[in-house]
């Protein structure tokens, strides 16, 4: 017989292992692998979902969770919204304009991934930049998500009034040609963004931890997502990243994220370094 | 008790504090330092940063995902990011502003407490609102070591009162009076 793990002495050593059982079980139940998710914003979101459940430890969690799919959902929820804004972080969309569409309209049509991107913020603000740049007619963005419910919530392309005045401000700083209220309609507390945002977009569910590549892209935008990611699932989504890019495909990460100490770094070029902007090289 | 990771927390006047303690920080202390300020969303990139350095040979700069946690290296929470802290190392996230605050001071001293438990010094220092104390009775709770600037001398006292009301602080200091406490935690009783 071999040996016995070491048994947990500590609260903390006890929490640990209910969470990798919680994880395991999710995993075993519903086919989702959170196993190789970053520790301490994993911990603090499924303690969010046990206090909102009204239960006590992470263990009674993975008992409601095994037996209510519904919870499933919620918890679903709590782990894939990631909150963004339109136009977050304006000097990223300036070097798109300026760095990434020039390149883009070398061919005669262009294949962009936005991976993990939740309730598709970042999905209109990037067909914006597409349609006054003059380009979104020969385009087609790719948005996944590892959860169908927030994609539902992207192509609806609704989005909360009171937003407005900040994403106005963020998409006059990113470089905006025209006026931010013509793209959407505005209806009690929220504003319709335009139909035609979404015209050459795919909304599909994809799990960056287990699913393969299923195009070749021109350019693929992963920003702040990988960050809720251990370093070996980083490591892994960078090759599945860097075998869907086409070569001198680029590569867009958040601003603290980076290639550096990834198995790629030598296979990109910095295109862009403050706005963490590669280019497919080799 | 070898400590192993300083966490300081502070908003409104958060700067000047900031620069006196780490000016007057013993160059002995090698723990690494990381900090959650609250600043605006739009603030040019490494600017707070760039006004740190200028008081220390430690390096200072905005952590970056995925951090290695350095001896004498100092981390900022990076604009419009939570700081979360790691065993060794760091990671950022975009979740909700916790208390209207992202960086949260909370989030980072709650993941603080979590990773490094009695190995990690909470601070609290000046501000204008309650962000932090929740986070530093974790500290305390988990067997860390809590201080608080003294709201009498604090650029603004709500912060630091909070703290105080929230948690059994170990020490409630004047900026000047840090450098020399930290030192007497972080080298006197490692050696003793």
């Amino acid at each position: 017989m071999s040996e016995p793990p070491a048994l947990p002495r500590r609260a903390e050593d006890l929490e640990r292992l209910e969470i990798e059982l919680l994880l395991e079980g999710v995993f075993r139940r519903y086919g989702f692998d959170f196993r190789e998710y970053a520790q301490a914003s994993l911990k603090r979101r499924l303690w969010r979902r046990v206090y909102a459940e009204h239960l006590e430890t992470i263990a009674q969690l993975l008992d409601r969770l095994l037996h209510d799919p519904r919870c499933m959902e919620r918890l679903l929820l709590d782990l894939s919204i990631n909150v963004t804004a339109m136009f977050r972080d304006p000097s990223f969309y300036v070097a798109l304009r300026e760095k990434v569409v020039p390149l883009l309209r070398t061919y005669p049509f262009t294949r962009i991934w936005a991976a993990g991107c939740s309730t598709g913020e970042e999905v209109y603000s990037l067909a914006i930049v597409l349609q006054e740049e003059d380009l979104y007619e020969k385009t087609r963005i790719y948005a996944t998500d590892i959860n169908e419910a927030v994609l539902e919530r992207a192509r609806t392309g609704v989005f909360p009034l009171d937003k407005m005045q900040q994403y106005t401000q963020n998409y006059i700083n990113a470089g905006g040609q025209r006026s931010f209220s013509e793209y959407y309609v505005a209806a009690y507390d929220s504003a319709q963004f335009s139909r035609s945002l979404v015209d050459n977009v795919v909304f599909a569910q994809h799990n960056l931890a287990m699913d393969r590549s299923f195009n070749e892209f021109n350019l693929i935008l992963c920003r702040n997502v990988m960050i809720y990611f251990d370093k070996a699932l980083q490591d892994r989504v960078h090759a599945l990243f860097y075998e869907s890019l086409e070569t001198f495909g680029v590569l867009a990460l958040g601003h603290k994220e980076s290639i550096n100490f990834t198995a790629f770094a030598d296979r990109y070029e910095e295109l862009d370094s403050n706005e963490r902007i590669y280019r497919k090289v080799a | 008790m070898n400590y192993e990771l300083i966490a300081i927390g502070t908003s409104w006047g958060g700067l000047q504090a900031l620069s006196r303690l780490l000016s007057d920080l013993p160059a002995e202390i090698g723990q690494p330092i990381v900090i959650a300020q609250h600043r605006a969303v739009e603030s040019p990139e490494g600017a707070l940063a760039r006004l740190l350095e200028q008081h220390t040979d430690r390096v200072v700069r905005d952590a970056e995902d995925k951090d290695t946690l350095e001896p004498r290296h100092v981390y900022l929470a990076p604009p419009d990011y939570h700081l979360l802290v790691e065993a060794g190392s760091l990671a950022l996230s975009t979740e909700d502003a916790v208390q209207f605050a992202r960086p949260s001071i909370d989030v980072m001293f709650e993941t603080a407490a979590d990773a490094y438990g009695e190995r990690a010094i909470g601070i609290v220092l000046t501000g204008a609102n309650d962000d932090g104390a929740a986070g530093l009775a974790r500290i305390k709770g988990s067997g860390g070591v809590a201080i608080v600037q003294d709201p009498d001398s604090s650029e603004r006292r709500r912060m630091p009162d909070a703290a105080i009301a929230a948690v059994d602080a170990d020490a409630i200091l004047r900026i000047e009076e840090m450098g020399p406490f930290l030192y007497g935690l972080c080298c006197e009783v490692a050696r003793a």
